[in-house]
């Protein structure tokens, strides 16, 4: 652990953290309670439902589909059922149900046969699972010298998945250490996953399970060659976030973009679907060893940085305490901020670094996940690469964990292959150049970087109290977070949650709490 | 040159040294013979003294050049006009402008009306996260935006506009069949008439298969097409709002 460098008060930190524990208890109530299509739909590919209908309805769905309000006692039993009583592998159980079989009305088998037929394929999905988190932390083991430190982040968008394998071994030989594949445009606003290998995209490409793996495999030899492990990520988010963390669980991602609250504040989804759903699809990411990314960063394109610093670090709290009660240790989470302070700002950079030196301390055992200039980002490229140059520094010098690395042209177009080299040079020779700065400095007494997060600190707990009073619900309803109001019944989803019936049944579910020592 | 006539080229240290610098990507491994494609490129393009004075691999097979040239091409600067240009206001822009000329905020309702499912459209324009890296309506501080999602029926939007004494309408049609989306747009219109308010707000729409001259056929105030970003679609509401205010008062 490193020596303190702000001065920050212990006690106060204790108390932001005992703030967001009591936030968070009237959620996790709820989210006890109920279930959602999305969770019941992720069961199901966990228990091995996968494929589509003719007209393209992945079978996940047309199972929810066809059991309407039944999901209160959970998809999974009436999915064994069927197996049982049909007495076939869940791959032809898959095709029968794309061919229109329902399975919702089928008679029930002994309880005795489905609990055990559950834990024969919640094994199967575990240890395979289980794989692969132990290929991944070999893999990492093994090539350990050759990271980056931060990890270097870049990011392809094609559309076309097939091209986005080029771009990403491209990136990956020029140093990247982490993939990530933007999505397509409004795909976290489908309530169902497409299927296949996917070539057509607005933005960004379709997270699909086929896709998933036509990538992992590029990764995993351009890897080879360049003697490293070079770590995939997705986006968990939206409306089936618990289906994309089952997912990417079976194919080996390494990393989730998974906020508790970004859906709701910046998609306008549902609060309490957001809130069911982030907790299930933490746990997967739990169980897989992924690391989560949260959405701080967001907060920072729609408001100013300098004043409305605290609320990254409330929400890094809130984000904490979510991942912890989702099973999810320290050492996954990927807390979320960036360098958005205005370059006009006098002694900007001070208290970028303070901001990022507080999290670094706040939060010892998190990955950071920084992320680059964006909203001062002009057609100046010039000065755009100074602004990156600076904010490389800031990670390098406060031993951030992620470094999602930023493009000269990204106020102009999607990167040119030669953006991305050029931002992977920029951050290696600050890297290298300031390997041990970190270690060798300290801050002044009272000075103007440890005022500033002391000042931050406390605007935090004061936000914290306030919303602690409110409550989470009415706090994001009253726009407490990103200036914006989502009504608890209002955005998108909601008509997917439903309370637990009293003998709700999800192998799955009660498998991952006993895994993570959450019951 | 007698005055008559202004004469330019690019400046490095003396004038009308024609010095230009580039930087771009050839798709052949780095290599001697690499640097000379890039100095001949440089040559086809017009540019004489040319210097190869950095060059990068991008993998095995891409390497990138930063070159110095200079060009003997020249302009008369006299000649050159420039038309004025339709700028649309940005995000800053337009927020000042309501706060200077309209003085409230603005109630935008927007919906991706009829059959059509697909929400992209009108969440590109209306979602807080906006469309690469322009913000959505819902982020301007002086707009109340309000997003009703898809399939909604044009009853239901001029309900909704109504009984939040909208300023604005934003219909999206994306993907429509048998050209559906025209009769859905015209019934839109014409309900509006019917129920008196199709002049207590403006109506725009917006998608991939709408262009201007569509919507205002079918009686719309604009129609954007692709490639629009909600600035573009803020800055016609809030200067059309105040124009029409200028003209009825």
């Amino acid at each position: 652990m490193m020596d303190s460098k702000l001065n920050l008060d212990k006690s106060k930190i204790k108390k932001a953290r005992q703030l967001s524990k009591e936030i968070a208890g009237p959620v996790n109530e709820y989210i006890s309670q109920h279930t959602t299509v999305a969770i019941e739909r992720a069961t199901l590919r966990l228990l091995g439902a996968d494929g589509v209908s003719k007209d393209e309805v992945p079978v996940p769905n047309m199972v929810i589909n066809s059991l309407g309000d039944k999901i209160q006692y959970g998809a999974a039993k009436y999915y064994i059922n069927a197996l049982i009583r049909k007495n076939v592998s869940p791959q032809e159980l898959n095709e029968l149900i794309a061919d229109g079989l329902d399975i919702s009305s089928i008679d029930f088998t002994d309880q005795k046969l489905i609990d055990q037929k559950a834990e024969e394929l919640v094994e199967g999905a575990a240890k395979r699972i289980k794989e692969n988190v132990a290929y991944r932390s070999g893999k990492i083991d093994q090539y350990k010298e050759k990271e980056n430190s931060p990890l270097l982040y870049l990011i392809v968008a094609t559309g076309n998945i097939f091209e986005d394998v080029k771009q990403a071994q491209a990136a990956a030989k020029q140093g990247a250490d982490i993939i990530a594949v933007i999505r397509t445009t409004g795909q976290s606003l489908l309530d169902f996953v497409p299927y296949g290998a996917t070539t057509e995209g607005f933005g960004g490409t379709y997270a699909t399970q086929e896709n998933f793996k036509i990538m992992r495999k590029a990764l995993d030899e351009v890897g080879e060659e360049t003697g490293k492990y070079i770590r995939l990520v997705n986006y968990c988010s939206g409306l089936c976030m618990p289906e994309i963390a089952a997912m990417g669980a079976l194919e080996r991602l390494d990393m989730m973009l998974n906020d508790s609250m970004y859906g709701v504040l910046f998609r306008d989804i549902n609060m309490y679907r957001t809130f069911v759903d982030q907790k299930f699809s933490r746990m997967i990411n739990a169980f897989a060893d992924i690391t989560i990314n949260s959405g701080e960063d967001n907060y920072l394109t729609t408001s100013d940085a300098y004043e409305k610093a605290y609320t990254v670090t409330a929400s890094q709290f809130i984000n904490e305490q979510f991942a912890y009660d989702s099973g999810l240790p320290a050492k996954l989470m990927g807390l979320g901020h960036a360098f958005e302070i205005n370059p006009q700002m006098e002694n900007g950079f001070l208290y970028e670094m303070a901001q990022a030196q507080m999290a670094r301390e706040i939060f010892p055992e998190a990955p950071l996940k920084y992320m680059p200039p964006t909203k001062y980002m002009t057609g100046d490229i010039f000065k755009g690469f100074i602004m990156n140059a600076m904010f490389n520094f800031i990670a390098k010098s406060t031993n951030q964990g992620i470094l999602l690395l930023g493009m000269l042209t990204e106020a102009i177009h999607t990167p040119f292959m030669q953006d991305r080299f050029l931002a992977v040079e920029n951050a290696r020779y600050i890297l290298n150049s300031t390997k041990d700065f970190s270690n060798d400095i300290e801050f002044k007494k009272d000075g103007i970087m440890q005022t500033r997060a002391q000042d931050v600190l406390d605007q935090t707990i004061e936000f914290l109290e306030n919303i602690n009073q409110q409550g989470l619900f009415d706090s994001i309803e009253n726009k407490m977070f990103a200036e914006v109001s989502r009504p608890k019944h209002g955005g998108k989803g909601f008509d997917g949650v439903t309370e637990k019936a009293k003998d709700y049944f999800n192998p799955v579910y009660k498998y991952l709490e006993n895994e993570l020592g959450l019951k | 040159m007698e005055g008559q006539n202004m004469m330019i080229r690019p400046y490095g240290d003396t004038m009308n040294d024609g010095a230009i610098q580039l930087s771009f990507t050839l798709p052949v491994p780095h290599s001697a013979k690499a640097d000379e494609a890039a100095r001949q490129y440089a040559k086809k393009l017009g540019f004489n003294e040319v210097e190869v004075v950095h060059s990068n691999p991008l993998s095995d097979k891409f390497t990138f050049f930063v070159i110095y040239g200079k060009t003997t091409q020249q302009l008369d600067y006299d000649k050159v006009e420039v038309e004025a240009i339709e700028k649309t206001m940005d995000y800053y822009e337009v927020n000042n402008y309501i706060e200077e000329n309209i003085k409230r905020k603005i109630v935008v309702v927007g919906a991706c009306t009829g059959t059509d499912a697909h929400t992209v459209g009108i969440d590109a324009i209306m979602n807080m996260k906006g469309f690469d890296q322009h913000y959505g309506l819902e982020r301007y501080p002086m707009i109340e935006a309000i997003n009703m999602g898809a399939q909604i029926t044009n009853e239901e939007l001029i309900e909704r506009a109504v009984e939040l004494n909208a300023d604005a309408i934003l219909v999206s049609q994306v993907v429509t069949q048998k050209e559906v989306h025209i009769q859905n747009m015209t019934d839109l219109i014409e309900l509006m008439e019917a129920e008196g308010v199709r002049s207590k707000m403006l109506v725009v729409a917006g998608g991939p298969r709408i262009s201007n001259k569509l919507a205002l056929e079918l009686g719309y105030d604009a129609g954007f097409g692709r490639g629009t970003f909600p600035e573009n679609v803020a800055s016609f509401v809030v200067e059309k709002m105040v124009e029409k205010k200028a003209v009825s008062s």
